[in-house]
């Protein structure tokens, strides 16, 4: 005799800020055919860490770097098995839609014409960290450093950008794709920029753990895969 | 980072000084139609949440605003982003603090002592600067310390006007708030005691200028 649960469970999922749409989306979806609830919590990949590390209670963890998902592991607060790496992305160089600042490649970030450049935290948040990596890897970061305006997640780099108040920024590119307020000055190939992977894992000590796995399992389907896409992540074997 | 977070926030006491006075004045000494807007409009900032007033300034003093736009296209003067940003911040949400207590200190001087001062000859402006100021200089100097300690704590409004820029726009407060994002806890806490420590010597000094009156 199968006992039926009839409250229906709470799914806690910490993911972070470059994933709201299409995370939405899967979790709208999810919860009508399965009946669990999903609470986002969406921000800065570095905060979230933080916030599991001080005992937030989350279910699920989708990290935009594996350093932060390293540093749980490495504390324990994270189930090991459960963890795999889901998406990749690629990072672009934006302007506001109504700019006349033209940057055709990376190397105009170091000249006089841009002046500000908005990142996520390079201290931080994986999409400054990325920025920074890649900057590096061009012997671009000398010249730029004290021109990036640092914001606490990727998004505010992308709001900064799109106010007009910083004429440049690097965000990935699934999130320009989301806003109308800016435009690809520049996109910076998967193959010459950084390696960008985003883990998820259960959170040790999950409340929910058997609701958290169900929709890790909902993560890797081809459903969310073909949300995923839609919005321009690239789905990793 | 803690000089700046200093001068800039002396310079906004400063800076609200000239309006600030002429505002407690008229709110202490005139009456007319409109006046409890007036009253309102200047508390404002004490009680919305800072974000919310750092967002309105953000319209105004961005680029695309309508001060910051006209200084932008004409003078390539930027003020978001910038330490004028925090300037601006600051002298903004320190400002009802300080209105406070000056227009208190203006209220406790006895108006007969201008009136006598206006019989034996003098002016409204040597009336006001001999006696009313003098009078009243407690009161403005603790209100002054309430603004400077006010605006040495000011996070809100900064981060969305200002951002935290390292070496640019990056206060106390906002460092202390990036340490313990980024886990740099052993710095949160040496970076809030150094916060403390002025809050308590500028809220003490303030207290101290408030307390004692002279009797008139």
């Amino acid at each position: 005799m199968m006992a039926l649960s009839l409250r229906a469970a709470e799914v806690s999922v910490f993911a972070a800020v470059s994933l709201t749409e299409s995370l939405k989306e899967i979790a709208a979806t999810y919860e009508k055919s399965s009946g669990d609830k999903i609470v986002l919590n969406l921000g800065a990949s570095s905060l979230l860490a933080r916030q599991i590390e001080e005992g937030a209670p989350a279910d699920v963890f989708i990290s935009a770097d594996e350093a932060k998902m390293d540093a749980l592991e490495k504390k324990g607060l994270i189930a090991i098995e459960t963890r795999k790496s889901l998406l990749s992305n690629s990072l672009v160089i934006v302007v506001a839609a109504d700019s006349a600042l033209k940057i055709n490649s990376p190397e105009a970030l170091a000249t006089a014409r841009v002046k500000r450049i908005a990142l996520a935290d390079p201290k931080a948040v994986p999409a400054g960290i990325y920025a920074q990596e890649f900057l590096k890897k061009r012997k671009l970061w000398a010249s730029v450093e004290g021109k990036v305006v640092p914001t606490a997640d990727v998004r505010a780099a992308l709001a900064a950008v799109e106010s007009g108040n910083i004429e440049a920024g690097i965000v990935y590119k699934t999130d320009a794709a989301i806003s109308q307020k800016v435009k690809v000055a520049c996109e910076i190939p998967a193959s010459e920029g950084p390696r960008i992977s985003y883990p998820v894992a259960e959170v040790t000590n999950s409340r929910n753990a058997e609701a958290a796995r169900k929709f890790m399992g909902c993560l890797s389907s081809t459903n969310a895969a073909q949300v995923f896409e839609k919005y321009g992540f690239v789905v990793l074997k | 980072m803690v000089w700046f977070t200093v001068w800039v926030s002396i310079l906004s006491t400063l800076l609200i000084l000239p309006f600030g006075l002429a505002v407690s004045w008229l709110l202490a000494r005139r009456q007319w139609p409109g006046k409890s807007i007036v009253e309102t409009l200047v508390s404002m900032p004490l009680f919305m949440p800072p974000v919310a007033t750092g967002l309105i300034l953000l319209k105004l003093l961005g680029r695309r605003g309508t001060v910051g736009g006209f200084l932008h296209d004409h003078f390539d003067l930027d003020i978001a982003f910038t330490w004028r940003g925090v300037l601006a911040a600051l002298c903004v949400m320190s400002f009802p603090l300080f209105v406070r207590s000056a227009r208190m200190a203006f209220e406790e001087i006895n108006p007969r002592l201008e009136q006598i001062a206006r019989t034996l000859g003098a002016g409204n402006f040597r009336v006001f600067c001999t006696i009313t100021l003098p009078l009243a200089s407690r009161g403005i100097v603790g209100g002054m310390l309430l603004a400077f300690a006010r605006a040495l704590g000011e996070f809100g409004a900064t981060i969305i006007v200002a951002g935290n820029i390292p070496g640019q726009t990056s206060t106390l407060s906002l460092a202390i708030f990036q340490s313990v994002q980024i886990g740099r806890d052993a710095r949160a806490f040496r970076l809030l005691g150094i916060s403390v420590l002025l809050a308590f010597a500028a809220v003490w000094g303030s207290e101290w200028f408030l307390r004692k009156k002279t009797r008139t």
